[in-house]
């Protein structure tokens, strides 16, 4: 199976985890994934509400950037991910802006037939296309003892999303339950992380960050597992300021899906990126595992 | 001799008129089609004025065809078919064609409905020229009936033919009738009991000379057509001998195998491995669940055997198929309740204290698990706060668009129980109230003065997710109050979801072997949605109640006393008229090849040895046409679809294409 | 209809029990679809005689139909299977004439399936305006030698079938 990739700027530097340990698991699964060449920023959730065609144009470059003999292109980042098929889907559903945007791309020399290409979630991929069967051939180290919650976010359970179930979505649960997890079916797992509320009002965007670590915490996770950088830096980075502001004690490891997904197929831990989250996973995954040595602290 | 043709265009009121030109057609016809004598347009082509124009016409202008253009013959053929009667000119000598249904309501630009419209007409002119006239054939209708489904419906449809002095077969599936309403504890909006006017129907059924009771027991196949069908219905095993049984009930109380109860008790309560679904069960003979008893799962036990006074356990009873005849059948099958898992997000199955609509009646039910008490998962808690959420999987583009049409008076009904047996507060999120019935709308302000909270507004989510101290241990109910217009959370104790009606699993699958179709969501469909609520496509098959469509109890009681008084007519009739639509086999043609012989599925065509040639048995043949279509001698005619009629219609709708090529089709 | 667009002409021959009944519910949903399609009522898929469907080509038609119940379903217990097996031979018949492929098309539609039916309509008028007109016989006077054998099937089909002459 192969797929254009596209990493998105989150994936370079702050999340540089999601992206390393995406590019292992695919590796073991057999998924190929082909970097764009020269892709660009998604323009995240803000560039639309300033200006719809500039920002259909600038996403729309990535799509035109996929390769002919591609027709699917797959983005970790569930804000990446979301843009790239509103676009697509925006195109396809009016001609007009479809037009205009292809003005746009003309000038740099470029055109894309909306439709072209179909943009995927990694989620989804692995557990559609690779799916059950083939998965559990692969597993190396069952993650048996382990509790996780499965956190979505709310970018990928949006209508035009391909996702099992936009009001409550299962993916990852069975994706885990498959891997040996003991998956903690909290009811929060798709509600908002606050996104850059952290840069309008902290006591806000504390208190959305708050109700999802109780959650996990009230059904006794061992760790939350993320499909989105946002998420996953709004969780981990602001444990200790929600701590603080809340009197409260979380010490919740906040991870990658991928991440956790790796060590499940035996991929060694440092080839994971662990270690970069604020909040270490790793003392939670050695004592849970029972294997201090297959996860280095 | 020409024949002369009257054409007749509907207007429809703005139906056909709004996107056809019928007035251009009319004219036109007039003048383009050959052998035509009057054509005419008209607002109401169905209605008396429109009639009479029709009968006037065929004596004054001695017309000896007429063609009708208005909507679809499924509707309205037998009414011009009988004008035409009327008026003393054979009914097969009228042709309908179909301008509304399949011309005006599809289409969108003017110009080419007309031009399709004309075509229409034109290819029914050139076939209605080449029909001939036939005669209805008579046909003894039995008087007995069979019903399908005991629910409420199935039960008085039963009763009305049963008392009027005629046969009726009744069957159901489960091992007693009574149906959903035997479940539920009150009903709505006069509070009687469930129980206390159904049971005293159900025996009566059980009792009536008339019924022939067929409980535990699955329509098989149907055959034959109206007046004489043979149905073959499986008695599925009970493992009870029915005539030794005396229902005393001694094997139920000493099995010591106890299952919960998922269809009855809505999984709330349990029964015994060998059971009747209730106490006023009909009838009390009990059925053995073999999936549970421990005989039959581990070859151990038999304390139902051993103590039976009568004997009347026989682990050795197989499924038996049995044959009937009946003359009509009315089918009351009712409804299913949707999956509420479907919509996680509101946490059934998920969280303990949400209860479906069906878990709920039998919560309150004072026969019911807790004996009509309103307790929690837990059985001692009563609630503190009720939130009954309106339309779950219904109005709902994901399960179900239509409305379950009974869910706002049921959650106005669960309000009132929960008002008047504890202390709680009860909220209900609705959409839209839709108290549309007689008594409704009071019964609806009499719950606002008991001090039901009603919220305008479609619930998010319902989950445990606390974020106050005051919600902890909750159910939090998430909904925009849109009167308000505000996101609110309401923490609650329980939850009602009223879950959708929806078509039985199998409701396709029961049509099929009928021959009733269903609408896009999944109800049988009536032959009209208005003047023939009861009847179906098929002559002799109707339908009452939920099946058709969902319905409260007292619209489902008047549908089948409905079906009913349409069965008795058929009865009293003795005789219907069947469309002499049958093939016929020219012997002089026939080549006595016998490949039509194979084709029939309803073995209609049988050969002479000694002529060497085959020969349609009448009585047998449906009309399908397949012979026709087959024989390569051309020896058998499709009465009223002949190749000839084909053919000319085939020309006719054809008659702007290609001009060039326009004569005959085989002129070379 | 527009002067730049050809608009072909469609004959539909459903069967009185499932897609004529799909294209009655279509009309009372009001699902829109383009009025090329004639609709002609037979009772069942299984009467459709491929001399029908000649004819109709012969005389025209751009396109035709042939709809009726889904397999198992036919009210008539199997004959759809026979309308599908002589759906087989005429594909087969019509491309040794030299008929494009998309100008016949065989349809299921339940009576529930008003929409359906009405997508499958607006697909066959689609492909076949996309073809062009069919205009025939007379496009085959170009091809002189098939043309008469052509012609002498459509005689001894209506020789058979007495259609008058």
């Amino acid at each position: 199976m192969k797929l254009a990739y596209y990493p998105g700027c989150s994936l370079e530097v702050n999340s540089a985890a999601y992206d390393v340990s995406t590019r292992a698991v695919a590796d073991v699964l057999g998924i190929t994934l082909q970097e764009l060449d020269d892709w660009n920023c998604c323009g995240a959730t803000e560039y639309f509400s300033q200006d719809e065609l500039t920002a259909c144009a600038v996403i729309a470059r990535n799509l035109a950037l996929v390769e002919k003999d591609l027709d699917q292109l797959v983005a970790p980042c569930a804000a990446c991910y979301l843009n790239l098929a509103k676009t697509d889907k925006l195109m396809v559903d009016h001609e007009e802006l479809g037009k205009q945007v292809n003005q746009c791309l003309a000038a740099g020399g470029l055109q894309y037939t909306p439709g072209r290409v179909r943009v995927r979630n990694l989620l989804d991929v692995i557990y559609t296309d690779v799916g059950e069967e083939e998965i559990k051939k692969k597993i190396k180290k069952p993650l048996t003892g382990l509790r996780v919650a499965p956190y979505y976010g709310c970018q990928v359970v949006r209508p035009i999303c391909e996702t099992d179930n936009p009001e409550y979505p299962m993916q990852m649960d069975h994706l885990f339950q498959w891997l040996g997890a003991e998956v903690v079916d909290y009811p929060v797992k798709a509600h908002c992380c606050g996104g850059h509320m952290t840069q309008i009002s902290e006591p806000q965007a504390f208190e959305m960050i708050r109700r999802l670590l109780q959650s996990a915490v009230h059904y006794e996770a061992d760790m939350i597992l993320c499909m989105c950088p946002m998420c996953q830096l709004n969780l981990d980075a602001y444990q200790g300021r929600v701590n603080s502001h809340f009197k409260t004690e979380f010490k919740m490891p906040i991870i990658f899906f991928t991440q956790l997904m790796g060590i499940a197929l035996g991929i060694e831990p440092d080839k994971l990126d662990f270690g970069k989250e604020l909040v270490d996973a790793r003392p939670v995954l050695a004592a849970k595992l029972g294997a201090a040595e297959t996860v280095s602290v | 001799m020409a024949e002369r043709v009257g054409i007749y265009v509907c207007h429809c009121g703005s139906n056909i008129a709004g996107m056809v030109d019928v007035e251009e057609v009319a004219k036109w016809a007039g003048v383009a089609i050959p052998d035509v004598v009057v054509a005419r347009d008209y607002k109401f082509m169905c209605s008396s004025l429109g009639q009479q124009m029709i009968e006037e016409d065929i004596k004054k202008e001695k017309l000896t065809r007429v063609v009708v253009a208005a909507c679809s013959p499924h509707l309205h053929e037998k009414t011009f078919r009988r004008a035409c009667q009327n008026a003393g000119l054979n009914p097969f000598l009228c042709q309908m064609t179909n301008l509304r249904e399949h011309c005006s309501w599809v289409s969108t630009d003017r110009l080419a409905a007309t031009a399709k419209a004309k075509a229409l007409v034109y290819a029914a002119a050139e076939r209605v020229k080449r029909q001939q006239p036939l005669e209805p054939m008579p046909v003894k209708v039995n008087p007995t009936t069979l019903v399908v489904g005991g629910g409420i419906a199935g039960i008085q449809a039963t009763l009305e033919l049963a008392d009027a002095g005629y046969k009726v077969y009744l069957v159901e599936r489960s091992p007693s009738i009574g149906g959903h309403m035997a479940q539920f504890d009150k009903t709505f909006p006069t509070l009687d009991c469930s129980a206390c006017i159904l049971t005293p129907k159900m025996s009566e059924v059980g009792q009536h000379e008339n019924v022939t009771l067929l409980t535990y027991s699955e329509l098989e196949e149907v055959s034959g057509s109206v007046g004489n069908f043979q149905v073959k219905i499986r008695k599925k095993a009970r493992h009870v001998d029915y005539d030794k049984c005396t229902g005393c009930g001694i094997c139920i109380e000493k099995c010591p195998r106890k299952v919960i109860d998922h269809e009855f008790e809505a999984g709330l309560g349990y029964r015994k491995a060998i059971y009747t679904p209730f106490p006023q069960a009909v009838p009390r003979i009990p059925v053995i669940d073999t999936e549970s008893c421990i005989w039959f799962t581990r070859g151990k036990c038999q304390a139902c055997s051993k103590l039976c006074p009568t004997q009347a356990i026989d682990y050795d009873q197989q499924d038996e198929t049995i044959e009937i005849e009946v003359g009509n059948i009315i089918v009351s099958t009712g409804w299913n309740l949707f999956d509420c898992t479907k919509l996680p997000q509101y946490g059934y199955g998920r969280l303990a204290n949400v209860y479906t609509n069906m878990e709920f009646e039998r919560l309150c039910n004072a026969a019911g698990p807790t004996n009509g008490k309103i307790l929690m998962r837990d059985g001692k808690t009563e609630p503190d706060s009720v939130a009954i959420i309106h339309c779950v999987g219904s109005r709902d583009s994901r399960h179900n668009e239509g409305c379950s049409a009974v869910c706002c008076m049921a959650a106005l009904k669960f309000g009132h129980l929960v008002l008047e047996k504890t202390k709680a507060k009860v909220y209900s999120f609705y959409i839209d109230m839709r108290p549309n019935q007689k008594a409704y709308e009071e019964f609806y302000q009499r719950l606002l003065e008991e001090g039901m909270i009603f919220v305008r507004g479609k619930v998010a989510e319902v989950t445990d997710a606390a974020r106050q101290p005051s919600e902890e241990g909750k159910l939090i109910v998430q909904a925009e109050d849109t009167l308000l217009g505000k996101q609110q959370r309401y923490p609650v104790d329980m939850v009602i979801l009223m879950g959708a009606m929806e078509p039985q699993a199998d409701a396709k699958e029961l049509g099929l072997k009928c021959g009733i179709s269903c609408s896009m969501a999944g109800w049988y469909t009536e032959r009209h949605p208005k003047l023939d609520p009861v009847a179906t496509m098929t002559d002799g098959l109707f339908v009452a109640g939920v099946c058709q469509g969902p319905k409260d109890i007292p619209a489902s009681v008047a549908q089948g006393a409905a079906a009913a008084a349409r069965v008795m007519g058929m009865i009293t009739k003795g005789t219907v008229m069947i469309e002499p639509i049958v093939a016929s086999i020219d012997e002089e043609e026939c080549s006595g090849c016998r490949i039509c012989n194979n084709l029939c599925p309803f073995n209609a065509i049988e050969y002479d040895e000694e002529k060497g040639v085959s020969r349609v048995v009448t009585a047998l043949c449906k009309g399908c046409g397949t012979c026709v279509a087959a024989c390569p001698a051309g020896a058998i005619t499709g009465a009223h679809f002949n190749n000839q009629q084909i053919m000319a219609e085939i020309r006719g709708a054809l008659w702007d294409a290609a001009p060039e090529a326009k004569e005959e089709p085989a002129a070379v | 209809m527009s002067d730049t667009v050809f608009e072909p002409k469609i004959l539909g021959f459903l069967c009185n029990w499932c897609s004529y009944r799909a294209a009655d519910l279509a009309g009372i949903a009001r699902i829109k679809y383009p009025a090329n399609i004639r609709i002609i009522r037979v009772m069942c898929s299984g009467r459709v005689d491929p001399t029908f469907v000649l004819s109709a080509f012969a005389q025209g038609a751009d396109g035709v139909m042939v709809a009726g119940c889904h397999p198992g379903e036919c009210h008539y217990v199997d004959q759809n299977y026979k309308a599908m097996r002589r759906y087989a031979m005429l594909k087969q018949m019509l491309a040794q004439m030299g008929l494009e492929d998309n100008r016949l098309r065989l349809v299921w539609a339940s009576a529930a399936e008003g929409q359906q039916l009405a997508e499958a309509i607006e697909k066959l008028v689609a492909d076949v305006r996309e073809l062009g007109p069919l205009n025939w016989p007379k496009s085959w006077e170009e091809n002189g030698h098939r043309l008469e054998a052509i012609q002498n099937i459509a005689r001894e089909h209506a020789e058979a079938m007495e259609v008058p002459q």
